[in-house]
């Protein structure tokens, strides 16, 4: 589906770069869902409806809703901005420089329409059951691995906000 | 035969559109009518014969209310907040099975907007992004009202999410199909005693019907707009249709939730003794005919269903008193969260005992 892609690609593009763009952080964070969504199309069209659907509820319905609560309760605006120093601004501009390298050698040498076979394609793959069948028997232990890090993050956000004896109760 | 099944899916979708809006017109009649029965009054009775009449007039009062505007409001979201609250509450209805199939000749049309192996993943991701309406219209506001309404339901919508997903996983386990029509299939095998899952599910069912009443923002969980504290919550500031949009809003997902309940826990579109009167149809009207009116009758079993839900929804809402905002997230993150995890435990065990499949 072509036309669809190319759709997608604009749009993707687009709010991409209206998270960048945006001068209210409130819109950035807008786009940035839209952005999302976006990519939930890609993996639709990849035919994997189960990354769709939960990219759309971890990023868009929660973590998203979390930072624009935040944004919310901050209330940013281009005055209250703090100046930030020209080394600040080189150092970010060569760590995405770096991130884009990394991603372009990634896909440096996947040549398109080759790796797969029409006729012989599976149309199950992506489908929950043979994403499940992946993540328990062939990584297993990086699949729980991961889960004992989100683990030891909810740990140490626990221990961040708890109160300390002796502070005042609000 | 590709093109045919198509339009006749259209026309299933348009079908399932008009339903949800106009189940959610009525739902406003219904609350007054059932609040007014509740309190002992007689309720909207000017309007047409026994008032049925009445949502036309709320409509033209809204839509011919001043549309305002608040100084210092951000104007493109401040229309947007309202849109994306409808839109979000209308796409939900979409993988709901109302029905099982009917049969023309050959053509076959399931009573189903659209199926897809993920439709509950696909209800929850439109339920969790719910939230957004209701933030960014009091965000945009520029009202401090409308932003603690805003923030109360971002957190209280995240809160409940969470214990609603571990309830779902629990009614996954037992299904082991994300599909709503195949988990409405399941609860009904010919010629067996079958239970609805209501009967292996009930600790789940009471977490996710809790849950449901905190997502749909009703009372006893409607602090967003909680008028003793915060005026108006998130719509403080609305005023014409942008306000009623809010609120038609709000009772589409009410009708969702019902919808959703009904066919997770309570059966869907089958009924008692289903396969037995099909049989007996069978041999005077053939199959074809027999299954056709066995579908109809399903689709009037599962808006029974939805129609008692949203019952109780009102009956709750002019029964129960508002929760204090502590008291909401106690109850979400200290006994939903930990009981919702226990029932998940208890559902593994019994399954792996074989008392439960």
């Amino acid at each position: 589906m072509p036309p669809l892609f190319f759709f997608l690609s604009f749009v993707a593009l687009f709010s991409a770069l209206g998270v960048v763009l945006a001068k209210n952080p409130v819109h950035s964070v807008l786009f940035l869902i839209l952005t999302f969504f976006t990519l939930s199309g890609h993996y639709l069209l990849l035919n994997a409806q189960f990354l769709a659907a939960v990219n759309i509820i971890v990023y868009a319905g929660a973590i998203m809703v979390l930072f624009l609560f935040v944004i919310m309760f901050l209330n940013l605006n281009a005055d209250t901005e703090p100046h930030k120093s020209a080394l600040a601004k080189i150092a970010a501009a060569v760590a995405g420089g770096l991130l884009l390298v990394v991603m372009v050698a990634a896909l440096r040498d996947v040549q398109p329409g080759t790796t797969y076979n029409a006729t012989t394609f599976d149309s199950q793959i992506g489908m929950v059951g043979q994403l499940g069948l992946v993540l328990y028997q062939k990584y297993l232990l990086p699949f729980e691995l991961a889960s004992v890090l989100f683990l030891v993050a909810m740990v140490g956000a626990i221990m961040l906000g708890k109160r300390e004896t002796g502070e005042r109760h609000f | 035969m590709e093109l045919p099944v198509l339009g006749w899916q259209a026309l299933v979708i348009l079908v399932v559109f008009g339903i949800s809006l106009l189940i959610a017109t009525y739902s406003t009649y219904a609350e007054r009518v059932i609040a007014a029965f509740l309190q002992d009054r007689v309720g909207p009775d000017r309007a047409g014969p026994f008032g049925i009449l009445q949502p036309l007039a709320d409509a033209v009062k809204l839509f011919t209310k001043e549309e305002f505007f608040p100084a210092g409001a951000n104007r493109a979201l401040f229309v947007f907040g309202p849109c994306l609250a409808m839109v979000t509450a209308l796409m939900a209805s979409a993988v709901i099975p109302f029905g099982n199939y009917l049969q023309f000749g050959t053509t076959i049309v399931h009573l189903q907007g659209i199926e897809v192996n993920i439709g509950m993943l696909y209800v929850f991701g439109v339920v969790s992004l719910g939230v957004y309406g209701i933030m960014i219209g009091g965000w945009a506001s520029n009202n401090k009202f409308s932003l603690l309404g805003a923030i109360r339901a971002a957190s209280q919508n995240i809160s409940y999410e969470l214990a609603m997903g571990m309830a779902l996983i629990a009614v996954l386990m037992m299904s082991g199909t994300l599909s709503l029509r195949e988990i409405t299939l399941q609860q009904s095998v010919p010629g067996e005693w079958h239970f609805w899952n209501i009967v292996k599910q009930p600790i789940g069912f009471i977490i996710f019907i809790v849950c449901a009443f905190a997502e749909t923002n009703r009372t006893p969980f409607d602090l967003p707009e909680c008028e003793t504290e915060l005026v108006g919550g998130y719509h403080t500031e609305y005023s014409s249709m942008k306000m009623g949009l809010y609120l038609f809003a709000e009772y589409i997902n009410v009708f969702v939730a019902s919808a959703v309940m009904s066919v997770l826990y309570f059966g869907g579109f089958n009924f008692p003794f289903q396969y037995e009167l099909r049989d007996f149809l069978a041999q005077s009207q053939g199959a074809v005919t027999a299954q056709n009116i066995i579908t109809i009758l399903g689709v009037v079993a599962v808006f029974i269903k939805i129609f008692s839900f949203i019952f109780f929804f009102m009956w709750v809402r002019w029964t129960l008193p508002r929760f204090r905002y502590d008291q909401l997230m106690r109850l979400g993150w200290t006994i939903l969260i930990p009981l919702a995890i226990f029932n998940i435990l208890l559902t593994g065990g019994l399954i792996l005992l074989g008392v439960i499949q």
